[in-house]
């Protein structure tokens, strides 16, 4: 099912000619409401009316997540705080969490492109969804909770976690669809086999799964464990949350929504435009949210664009490939975004604790865990098995309040972590995507 | 009285307690006792030794998280009752033991109780008012 076959099919041309009007405006827009792109602008000697032709967008600077940051909280915003009528954020590096905000119409945009999302990976109005995506600040939850609503399906708003209690409510309800992270949805096929439940044999027939990086064997097991379909949506909370891209089914890569995200693929050494096909860093430029609009943002993850027309479905929204990776240290546990510096701000606010760690990362049963590797310094050794035990409570403790993410700490003697001589070796990654 | 221990830190895999103590023995430190509290990921080894300082100095050198702290050890009569009667007297005066380990003499019938209290002064002056026999180094290491 196709929700909004209008645009969703729309003819290159006509596309084109929409993208074009909707970038004057909101190039328009944020010169003379936001600061910063009228101080970005001006720097370069730009104006709104330079930008003719979509081929202009490569005249404007990028947009990055620091520009977020040193605007916190609403120092990016379009529209004044009145205006707003839902605010999320996500974890901070340096303390101050990226701020995301949204107008009346904003979450009508994304319950449409949400909706537009279950129907393109092949949910209907007859679906019950039962939505494992944690709600709260994190966007999953209420991303796929409104366009589950605007699709017409009835959703089962679980959140994420208490895994017994969703495979009964599967069972009870019939849900027919699950949304969570891939790793999740491993995990919670995996207790409902130790549970003496088969998911084959679940009313579950389609998940709409990511949030986090995962390959195309990891599909194909899903697939098997739960005799359903499972395709891939992308998406980030500064853009709008999910609702950017997803498969249908052809899983032939992502349909971007271009009618709202413009995209381009760029050098991430040198910012050039590359062309169809080529590896690079995902760029977008919204074009139609009022409260955080975004001219050519820099997410940081490297895929590849497709814009020709897609045999399995007709829609004419470009396909990216799923993410190859990132352009910087950024890992993504259990569908939340850790930096590692985050970690190692964390670890030098306790007294005594030095630099020296290790992230581990490491898949268990379908579930991401993050071991955090501390060396014990001679400042933080105490001789008794009490004082080390509540040090590694106190970090596990602290880096829980920051990253909203529970990891395992295990104290290691001093110099056991390798000292390198250029950048520190900080992460080992042993997941197999 | 106190006395001086060394408490290091290991990780709990094998081969860390004897890279530890070997060297130790290459330098010719002696030990009079020790003790080991394990957790599931590491360990605190704690040893009562002949040399305290190049104890300390080696192990430091070779970046092992190393520290030396204040212990109390009593000699006691190697017969039933002798530790419950010690330990009776620290309960009524309200201290906390973190931990104790005990070894006997070499020549006599005693045996020699290492603790460490949540508070050693007060821990020490418990015992002197109720004259119990604390050692020295020197007299730990002879016995």
């Amino acid at each position: 099912m196709i929700f909004d076959e209008k645009h969703e099919c729309m003819p290159l041309e006509q596309l084109h000619d929409l993208q074009l009007e909707r970038l004057k405006a909101v190039v328009r827009m944020v010169y003379e409401k936001v600061p910063h792109y009228k101080r970005v602008f001006d720097e370069k000697g730009l104006r709104p009316e330079d930008i003719k032709t979509l081929d202009d967008l490569e005249k404007i600077p990028f947009t990055s997540k620091n520009d977020l940051r040193d605007n916190y909280p609403f120092g990016m915003l379009a529209v004044p705080l009145e205006g707003v009528a839902e605010i999320h954020a996500s974890s901070g590096t340096t303390g101050n969490p990226t701020v995301v905000a949204y107008t009346k119409n904003d979450i009508k945009l994304w319950a449409h492109v949400m909706a537009r999302t279950i129907a393109c990976a092949g949910g209907t109005p007859n679906d019950i969804i039962q939505n494992a995506y944690g709600y709260g600040l994190f966007t999953g939850g209420l991303g796929f909770h409104y366009g589950a609503i605007e699709l017409g399906a009835s959703v089962v708003p679980t959140s994420s976690g208490q895994t017994k209690r969703q495979l009964k409510l599967i069972q009870d309800f019939g849900s027919t669809v699950l949304t969570c992270t891939p790793s999740y949805s491993i995990y919670m096929a995996e207790e409902a086999l130790d549970a003496g439940i088969d998911p084959r044999k679940t009313s579950i027939r389609l998940g709409i799964l990511g949030a986090e990086p995962w390959s195309d064997g990891m599909r194909k097991d899903i697939e098997e464990k739960w005799d359903m379909s499972a395709c891939d949506i992308y998406g980030l909370s500064e853009i709008i949350g999910p609702g950017v891209a997803v498969e249908c089914p052809a899983k032939d890569g992502l349909h971007l929504f271009s009618d709202h995200f413009l995209p381009e693929i760029v050098n991430p050494d040198t910012g050039e435009r590359l062309p169809d096909g080529e590896k690079g860093e995902l760029v977008l430029t919204t074009l139609t949210k009022e409260a955080l609009p975004l001219l050519r943002f820099r997410i940081g993850d490297i895929t590849s664009i497709n814009h020709q027309r897609c045999e399995g479905c007709g829609r004419t929204m470009p396909r990216m490939s799923k993410i190859f990776g990132r352009t910087d240290d950024m890992l993504i546990i259990r569908g939340i975004n850790v930096f590692p510096s985050q970690i190692e701000g964390v670890l030098l606010s306790i007294e005594g604790a030095e630099p020296h760690y290790m992230i581990v990362v490491d898949r268990e049963r379908g579930l991401d865990r993050l071991e955090l590797q501390v060396e014990v310094s001679r400042k933080l050794f105490t001789d008794e098995v009490k004082g080390l035990e509540a040090l590694r409570q106190k970090i596990t403790d602290e880096i829980e309040s920051v990253l909203g993410l529970r990891v395992i700490v295990r104290l290691v003697e001093p110099q056991t972590i390798e000292r390198s001589m250029g950048k520190a070796k900080r992460v080992i990654d042993k997941r197999r995507i | 009285m106190k006395i001086q221990q060394i408490s290091l830190f290991l990780e709990n895999t094998s081969g860390r307690l004897v890279d530890a103590l070997s060297l130790l023995s290459e330098a010719d430190v002696n030990i009079r006792a020790l003790s080991l509290s394990d957790t599931s990921d590491f360990g605190i080894l704690r040893l009562i030794v002949n040399d305290v300082e190049k104890a300390h100095r080696i192990l430091a050198e070779k970046h092992y998280t190393v520290l030396k702290s204040d212990v109390v050890a009593v000699e006691v009569e190697d017969r039933p009752g002798a530790l419950v009667g010690i330990l009776r007297i620290l309960k009524n005066a309200g201290i906390n033991v973190e931990y104790t380990y005990a070894f006997v003499e070499r020549s006599a019938d005693r045996a020699i109780l290492i603790f460490r209290f949540d508070d050693v002064e007060k821990g020490i002056e418990a015992l002197e008012g109720e004259e119990v026999t604390m050692l020295s180094s020197d007299e730990v290491l002879s016995r």
